[in-house]
Formats: structure tokens, C-alpha cells, sequence
């Protein structure tokens, strides 16, 4: 008797990836590992604030003229934007869905709790509503200046100077900064095995990259506010 | 030794359980963990009461039957099963939490029993490989470089006792699923199914209610048998390139 034949279709790409969850983890790796460049690109950005008002907000313009005449004015940012607004939706979107089957994995809890795991694997989702929740803030502070102190368009240099010049602008920046190091300590690291690009050789690299990259971050981010609050920058 | 056990009793898959305090005397240091347990149980058992119920077999370390979560680590606070585990890494008048494995995917039987036979349903989905049939193949017919022989050796080494899943904090299989997938994806001979393998035992691993993977590495941290933490990376890999290729 001849072999059956398989006739089941099988699903597709993407299907696979969306439906299982390393497929889903993959999408939080990719999407992730996009949100870092960005990451790495706004904080080289900032520290030109240190260079003076002209250099700064020269620079801020020149994003919008980036990619002229090809691009229209503006365009080179929207584009962005657009990426970084899928890449955030995907990304929250993909944890949120996660995070309900780890927590339905494990319905009843241990008694013995053992308390093992390091704080910045502990902190990855509520760091992550955290990140949501500042992003949110930053963008009307600092791009549309709705709840900016000074609010002055074309003007950042001066906006950065007011937000850091209030209590709460510092709070909720320094905390903010703080939670995107401890998210990127365990995501990068995460997301490379995820991805299975990091193997038995290259994993302590990788570790070892994850922690100063994530240092190298907050630092660079702190040290906008640090300077407004210790008058270097005024 | 004289220890106190906080033991989990739980009559029956859909009965209400709690955790129940129990002296033991006259432990040996000498003892392990399970012979604890019967010490407790023959105790139960002359006063009249229900003994404990724990899975084991083998007693030896091998099997992957046993399995409790002593102390919130599972096998306890030794790189072993709980049957090598032995009393003298605890003290003389402690407390000793022992519960069940806790995941959706593993429900409890009675007390400390849980069922497991969705790790057995993960490898039917895929843990084979296809092999002529008739005497033995010449043993240098098929060449392995030695690398890839220790890789599969290494990964073989799981005893699917089930304790990756109960450290993992999402219940998560992964590194079960991984060990037996790269077990045989990292032989030529397993080859020929590797795309199909690792799409089917993922999607059963999913289907069977385990979590994702946060790459917290507990399970390496608890596995017995010392399955590498790298392996759930190269299933990782492998599954996206099978997905890829898929239709």
C-alpha cells in the first residue's frame, strides 16, 4: 500500500510567529532590538546640548530637513515615528498577550516563595508599562509641549532647560531613565536568545554588552538633567 | 535529625489541598529526601492517617520520576533529583516546605503526584526520527563530528522529571522542549525531520498550556541533568528558520 499523502496545509509564516510564543517572543526581539537603535541614535542626539543652544536646536531642525529634496520637509521624522508606533504597539502588544499565558501557566503560586531572580528580570513588564507611561509624558512635554513649562516651539534647548529645571520633570525623567537600564540589561541579552543568536561561545559577550550598553544609556540620559540641575547647561 | 515538614495534602485532582505540619524524628543525615518521606509515611501509617502520595522509581537519580519543590526549588537546594538529594544539606531542626510542581500544564493527582504526560505528548509530536529498518547500520556509515555527538549527548541527558518547569516562573517548558529537539536535531539522522519536529513540539509545548520563555534561567539553574541553557537559543533559532521556510 502506498503512504498517504500529506495532504494537511500548513500554516504560514507569519501565522506560525504570531500563534506560538516563541514566534511572538521573536516579534518582541526584533521590534526591541529596533527601539535600542533608536535608543542609542536620541541619546548621541541629546548630548549635543552640551555644545550649546545654536548646535542643539540646529540639530533638532535638522531632522526635519533630514533626506531633502528626496523627502518633503518633516518626512524623514514621520517615517519614524511610524516605525517606532508599530514597533511599540508590537511590542506591548506581544507582552500583554505573553504575559496572560505565563500567568495562567502557573495558576496556583508556591507557598515557598524562592526569591532568587535578579531585580532587573523581575521588573521587565511593570519597567515596561513604566516606559509606556513616560513615553507618553515625554511626548507632550517635549514634542508637542503641551505640558512643558515653557513650551516653545522651535525653541528645545530652552523646553529642555524648563523641564529640568521643575522637581517632578527630574523625578519622572530620572526614574524613567533608571527603568530603561534595567529593561535593556536583561532585554538585549534576551532578545539575542530569543532570536538564537547568541550561542554557548558568544553568550558571556553578549551579557557583557547588554550591561554596558544599558550603563552606557542611562548614563547619557542621565546627564541632560544632571547638567540643567548643576547649572552647566542653563 | 529532628524536622518539621510543611507537606502539601491534596486528596484528589479536584479537592480543595493544604499544607500540612508533620514531626520527624530520628532522620540520618545519610538519608535522602524520599526516605524521608517514607519515614513520615510509615509514621501516617501506624497512627491510622493517609500516607503521602510522591512519585518515584529508580532512586538512583536517573529515571526523572520524583520530583517536590523543596523550599521553593525544585529537587531542592542540590543539583539533583530528590531522591539523590540527601538531609545532611539541611540542619537539625529546620523547616521543610515540600509541595507539588506548580503549572497549569502538570494538575496535581493526589498531594505531591503530579500528572506529566504533557511532556509525553510534546516528544510524540516530534521526538522520533525516521530510520530504516533490518540490521544494524555499519557504525562509520554515517559520520558525526565530534562537536555535534556531545551536543546530542548533552541534550539527551534529560530525564524529563519536569523540574525546568517547575522553577521556570511562567510554567514554562522550554527548556524540556529544547533538550529533546536538539537532542535529535543535532544528529544527521534527525535531520530529515528537523523543520517539521521543531514546529510540531513547539505548538504542542503551547497547546498543552506551558508558558513562554523570559530567559530567567531558572530551569538550567534546577535541571538535574544540567541540559545548557544555550539549548533553548538553538531551538529558538531553529524554529524561526522552519518557520521561515514554511509555506
Amino acid at each position: 500500500m502506498a503512504p498517504a499523502t500529506r495532504t494537511d496545509t500548513r500554516p504560514s509564516t507569519v501565522t506560525l510567529i504570531w500563534r506560538t510564543t516563541v514566534g511572538k517572543k521573536a516579534v518582541m526581539a526584533v521590534t526591541g532590538v529596533a527601539m535600542l537603535l533608536y535608543l542609542v541614535v536620541h541619546m548621541l542626539g541629546n548630548l549635543k546640548i552640551f555644545f550649546g543652544p545654536e548646535d542643539f536646536n540646529g540639530y533638532a531642525h535638522w531632522l526635519r530637513t533630514l533626506g531633502e529634496p528626496f523627502l518633503r520637509y518633516e518626512w524623514f521624522l514621520w517615517f519614524a515615528r511610524a516605525g517606532l508606533l508599530a514597533s511599540v504597539v508590537l511590542h506591548g502588544l506581544a507582552a500583554y498577550q505573553l504575559t496572560r499565558l505565563d500567568r495562567a501557566a502557573r495558576p496556583v503560586a508556591y507557598v515557598h516563595r524562592d526569591a532568587r531572580r535578579d531585580y532587573a528580570t523581575r521588573t521587565m513588564r511593570w519597567g515596561g508599562v513604566i516606559l509606556a507611561l513616560f513615553v507618553v509624558w515625554h511626548i507632550l512635554d517635549l514634542t508637542t509641549g503641551t505640558v512643558n513649562p515653557r513650551g516653545e516651539a522651535g525653541n528645545p534647548y530652552g523646553n529642555v532647560v524648563a523641564t529640568f529645571s521643575t522637581w517632578y520633570g527630574n523625578t519622572i525623567y530620572c526614574v524613567a531613565m533608571l527603568a530603561v537600564g534595567l529593561h535593556v540589561r536583561h532585554g538585549l541579552l534576551s532578545a539575542g536568545r530569543t532570536l538564537g543568536a547568541v550561542g554557548r561561545r558568544s553568550q558571556h559577550a553578549v551579557r557583557v554588552a547588554s550591561e554596558t550598553l544599558a550603563l552606557t544609556l542611562t548614563a547619557g540620559f542621565l546627564a541632560v538633567p544632571l547638567a540643567v540641575m548643576t547649572g552647566v547647561v542653563n | 535529625m529532628r524536622l518539621t515538614l510543611r507537606v502539601w495534602r491534596q486528596a484528589g485532582p479536584d479537592a480543595p489541598g493544604r499544607m500540612a505540619r508533620y514531626e520527624v524524628t530520628d532522620v540520618s543525615p545519610d538519608m535522602s529526601f524520599l526516605e524521608v518521606l517514607d519515614t513520615l509515611n510509615e509514621e501516617l501509617t501506624l497512627r491510622g492517617e493517609e500516607p503521602v502520595a510522591f512519585d518515584h522509581d529508580c532512586r538512583e537519580g536517573i529515571c526523572g520520576a520524583c520530583g517536590v519543590v523543596v523550599n521553593g526549588q525544585a529537587h531542592g537546594p542540590e543539583r539533583t533529583t530528590a531522591c539523590q538529594l540527601h538531609m545532611r544539606h539541611f540542619a537539625d531542626g529546620d523547616t521543610i516546605d515540600v509541595e507539588p510542581w506548580r503549572a497549569a500544564a502538570f494538575p496535581v493527582v493526589k498531594d505531591l503526584m503530579v500528572d506529566r504526560s504533557a511532556l509525553d505528548r510534546i516528544v510524540a509530536s516530534g521526538g522520533y526520527v525516521t530510520a530504516p529498518t533490518g540490521s544494524a547500520p555499519e557504525a562509520h556509515a554515517m559520520p558525526v563530528p565530534k562537536e555535534d555527538a556531545e551536543r546530542a549527548f548533552e541534550n539527551a541527558a534529560c530525564i524529563g522529571c519536569g523540574a525546568c518547569v517547575a522553577a521556570c516562573p511562567n510554567g514554562s517548558a522550554m527548556l524540556f522542549t529544547a533538550a529533546k529537539a536538539e537532542h535529535l536535531g543535532a544528529l544527521p539522522q534527525g535531520r530529515v525531520e528537523g523543520d517539521r519536529r521543531v514546529l510540531a513540539m513547539v505548538e504542542t509545548m503551547d497547546d498543552e498550556g506551558f508558558g513562554g520563555c523570559t530567559n530567567t534561567g531558572a530551569c538550567a539553574t534546577a535541571c538535574p541533568k544540567g541540559i545548557p541553557l544555550p539549548s533553548i537559543a538553538a531551538m529558538n533559532r531553529g524554529f524561526l528558520a522552519a518557520a521561515r521556510r514554511a509555506r
